[in-house]
């Protein structure tokens, strides 16, 4: 912090703050987060809320226009109790992965915490949004929030249509399979949309203008009788097995209208945006919080940031990135914003004064000099599992002092298996990037055959991983759901994946009615 | 780059979804409410206020792995003493480990606690009842404003200066930014004192002059660090009502009489409070004689004796005298009483209905409550009796005041409509 450098007058002084004030910090922030780091960002729009807004915001995903549903409702209930009696306080921000993007920060902030939230969310998000592979694989930025409308209207129009009560139901079902209904794996055609809104007109258009009411009486086709034998071809004409069961159920399910259709379609859709943002909750925060470190950092350099501001900043900062030890009250499994943040810093370190270790450990990287160049690279290149994989080196697991316990049910006690030693490195990076791996994290869960020649039943395996079960008071409240969606029974098989033995079964009937409709 | 100002957007975006969570959870929340009224006194009965729902009926359920059994990895930061192969007991309570492993958001609530509104309570609360509109306001609520604390701000009077607060912000300023302190200095001066001039004193030397340099430049407490305690304004009421409750309790009165005169009691309460901020109860209890007590006395402690009713009303009489000028309050009456009597106060109960008590009441109701009309045999006929007698020939000659009779706890809420429906005409007559 060489004094020759503060030339420039503060951007502010004290707490208060206006609109030309978050004008002038943007600007700056802009000068340094792109031309100085070399952000490609989305344009900005920024949106100042108050509080019960943000209560709002929170409620509904973060998403600034959602349909009406009553566990929003719920959710919104007790982040207000809980708000109310001070145990818990708010974001200082939203930030939404749209173009242009959409941040949201609180009237209640200070100058300061403004300048710290544009820079965190309108560049290091944004940033990162915009760049990642899996955002601009799985998302579409410019059309997120024209679905959005869509959808909204378009549950309300049903709403009207069917009754609030069937809609509800279908929405329940839907939300309870809704973090088994994304395509893990990318298809050919690139997620657009506009084109989803236009298709679903195009098709109830084109309903309306073949209806024709004598088609109604007419006697329907006998059933096509399918040759029992055929169990492969059957799989492959309904694509399965399929791990996305709500596309399934879209696609195949014997009983449901074609409106119920489009809402577990476009719950689907909403449950694939946010596919992305699990995957990379770590690089998304480490990017973020280390931009705008380095930004309010070089603000205070260049004498844009007075000392007080700067205090303040840092305070705040240092309780974003603070990670308390496992035996510690407050923990909470680690914080993505002191992991994310303390890579992005080692990695920095190791493009500019390497260790003999980091040479050894990240030939292609050490010494490298250009960090920023690198740092980009890796921010749209990867996600958490293989960031982790790749780049979470020995200092930083000596640092945080990381250590892999293993818990065997069988076992009378816990057994550590690595610590921060030369022998554990591997174990311990392994072990991480699997707690980040979504493969891991949800149940793999699969619809593998449905009896067409018989009664229809639906059967759906859990592979289970490590002998661990499904919930099981859970998991029958969801096969309830999915049964109603099926119409016919669904049994579920919980096997083993190393064994294929059966460990458990589940079969439920759907109920009269469930649906409402 | 825009900047777009939401805060005017019409707020209450999530009114729609909190309606449907209410809708959707109605059975329970109702029965919460319940629960939560029968322990509350009739001065809190309408508060509104925190319930605690089961969550089981509103629960979103996916599919989520166990949170016991199987095998685990967990991998967990700020290790000290363990090495490879150590054996850690098995913590209490299951699961083991910190949980790092959890579901994202699977934690496991088995109760949902949120906040109703006072009007969200009420409207369940009365749900079985129906509150009707009953706003004919006859007094208007004139309204001043008194302050009260509301956290700190970073602005204000000095005389409101949060000096703990400010305290503790300067001394997390001054830890963090490493002022030095005073002992240090002194320390090291005692230290310089005892050494001889040379290389090491220099150094000291050196040191003592920085750090002091230091002090000077980090301040003991930076105007960024005070704070003060912050007020907001909150109206005040100036109207004021008193309500009167009285209720015979002599031997002839059953619990069952007395709930539903509790419940009685509750209403009028509540809809006292709608109109006026500030209401007050006297409780007056009586059997041949008369005292005031508290609510608790005067629902739950029995006594015996015969049935003066008059004795009650002098009581209240004297009551208004000593304490509530009835120029300055809205006096409310409502008298509970299984309508028995003893014969010869009848005549004397009226003469003080109609000359004393009536004249400064804004409002006088007498609830004759029975027992569970449904025990009486068909065709049966109950002969009224006597103090309906005595106040049926004040209401026919004009006197401003209300009775009915209630048996059942379903009829309360109509005969409370009934009577300030049927209010309305006579009322303005008795200001």
């Amino acid at each position: 912090m060489s004094a020759t450098l503060k030339t420039e007058r503060p951007l502010f002084e004290g707490a208060d703050w206006e609109f030309s004030t978050v004008q002038k910090c943007h600007d700056a922030i802009q000068e340094i987060a792109v031309g100085e780091m070399g952000l490609d960002v989305y344009p900005n729009q920024i949106e100042v809320i108050g509080t019960e807004q943000m209560l709002d915001a929170y409620s509904s995903i973060g998403m600034p226009l959602f349909y009406k549903h009553w566990s929003f409702g719920k959710h919104f209930a007790r982040d207000e109790a809980m708000y109310r009696a001070g145990m818990q306080g708010l974001a200082y921000e939203i930030v939404i992965n749209s173009n242009p993007c959409i941040s949201y920060i609180m009237e209640e902030n200070s100058a300061t915490m403004q300048a710290l939230v544009i820079a965190h969310a309108a560049f290091g998000h944004n940033h990162f949004f915009k760049n990642n592979y899996l955002f601009k694989q799985w998302t579409d930025a410019d059309g997120i929030l024209d679905y959005l409308e869509f959808a909204r209207d378009y549950v309300l129009e049903c709403e009207e249509k069917y009754g609030e009560t069937a809609v509800e139901a279908l929405l329940d079902a839907g939300h309870a399979l809704m973090s088994h209904a994304v395509h893990r794996y990318p298809r050919a055609r690139a997620t657009n949309l506009r084109m989803e809104e236009k298709r679903e007109r195009e098709r109830r258009q084109h309903d309306e203008q073949v209806f024709n009411d004598l088609w109604r009486t007419v006697p329907g086709q006998a059933a096509v009788r399918l040759d029992p034998t055929a169990l492969e071809r059957r799989r492959a004409i309904l694509q399965l097995p399929a791990e996305n069961i709500l596309y399934f159920m879209e696609k195949t399910a014997p009983r449901l209208a074609p409106w119920q259709r489009e809402l577990l379609r476009i719950v689907r859709q909403v449950a694939q945006y946010f596919y992305p943002q699990g995957q990379t909750k770590l690089m998304n925060e480490g990017c973020a919080t280390f931009v705008h470190y380095k930004i309010m950092t070089r603000l205070h350099e260049q004498g844009k940031l007075t000392d007080g501001a700067m205090v303040e900043f840092l305070r705040s900062h240092t309780n974003v990135v603070f990670q308390p030890d496992y035996d510690d009250r407050r923990y909470s499994g680690i914080n993505p914003y002191a992991l994310g943040f303390a890579m992005m810093q080692d990695i920095e370190r190791i493009c500019i004064e390497p260790t003999a270790e980091d040479v050894q450990y990240f030939p292609d990287i050490a010494g490298k000099g250009n960090a920023m160049a690198v740092l980009r690279d890796i921010w749209a290149n990867y996600r958490d599992e293989s960031f982790i994989l790749q780049f979470l080196s020995p200092r930083i697991i000596r640092h945080f002092g990381l250590f892999h316990v293993l818990d065997d049910a069988d076992s009378p006690s816990l057994r550590v298996r690595a610590i921060h030693d030369e022998l554990g490195y591997r174990n311990i990076k392994r072990t991480l990037a699997k707690q980040y791996d979504v493969g891991w994290s949800t149940p793999d869960i699969q619809v593998v055959d449905v009896d067409l020649a018989g009664d229809r039943k639906l059967i759906v395996h859990h592979r289970v991983l490590n002998k661990i079960l499904l919930e099981e008071n859970d998991a029958k409240l969801v096969l309830q759901h999915l049964a109603d969606l099926w119409g016919y029974d669904v049994l579920m098989k919980e096997v083993d994946a190393t064994t294929d033995a059966v460990l458990k079964e589940h079969i439920v009937s759907p109920r009269a009615g469930a649906l409402g409709a | 780059m825009h900047i777009v100002d939401r805060r005017l957007n019409p707020g209450g975006k999530s009114l729609a979804n909190r309606q449907r969570f209410i809708r959707r959870a109605r059975s329970m929340i109702k029965k919460s409410v319940h629960e939560a009224s029968g322990g509350r006194s009739i001065k809190d009965a309408d508060s509104g206020g925190e319930l605690v729902l089961p969550a089981q009926g509103v629960r979103e359920p996916s599919f989520r792995r166990s949170a016991s059994g199987g095998i685990r990895d967990y991998l967990l930061p700020g290790n000290k003493e363990y090495t490879v192969g150590d054996e850690i007991p098995r913590p209490e309570g299951g699961g083991g480990g910190s949980g790092s492993d959890g579901s994202q958001d699977g934690n496991g609530e088995d109760e949902f606690r949120f906040a109703l509104s006072r009007d969200e309570f009420l409207e369940l609360f009365l749900d079985d009842l129906e509150l009707p509109d009953l706003a004919k306001r006859r007094v208007a609520n004139t309204e001043s404003v008194s302050y009260e604390r509301a956290g700190y701000s970073v602005s204000g009077n000095p005389t409101n200066l949060a000096l703990l607060r400010t305290v503790r912000n300067s001394l997390s300023r001054r830890i963090a930014l490493h002022r030095p302190k005073p002992e240090e200095l002194q320390a090291l001066r005692d230290e310089i004192e005892t050494l001889e001039p040379g290389e090491r004193r220099r150094a000291l030397e050196e040191e003592l002059s920085r750090k002091e340099r230091r002090t000077v430049l980090i301040p003991y407490i930076d105007p960024l660090d005070v704070r003060y305690k912050r007020f907001d304004a909150v109206p005040k009421a100036v109207a004021q009502a008193v309500m009167f409750c009285l209720m015979d309790v002599s031997g002839s009165m059953t619990e069952h009489m007395k709930d539903l005169a509790k419940r009685f009691y509750i209403l009028l309460y509540i809809f006292l409070k709608r109109r006026y901020k500030n209401v007050e109860l006297v409780f007056i209890r009586h059997t041949h004689t008369a005292s005031e007590v508290d609510e608790d006395t005067f629902f739950h402690s029995p006594d015996t004796g015969g049935t003066v009713v008059s004795t009650a009303l002098d009581e209240m009489q004297r009551t208004i005298a000593d304490r509530y000028d009835p120029s300055a309050w809205n006096i409310y009456a409502a008298q509970a009483s299984d309508g028995d009597n003893t014969a010869s106060d009848n005549e004397r109960t009226a003469n003080l209905l109609v000359n004393k008590i009536l004249p400064c009441c804004q409002y006088y109701a007498y609830l004759e409550v029975g027992r569970d009309i449904e025990h009486f045999p068909p065709g049966f006929m109950r002969r009224d009796s006597d103090l309906w007698q005595t106040y049926e020939a004040l209401v026919a000659s004009g006197a401003p005041m209300a009775m009915r009779k209630v048996g059942h706890r379903r009829d309360i809420y109509p005969v409370f409509r009934d009577l300030f429906a049927r209010k309305v005409g006579t009322e303005i007559a008795a200001p």
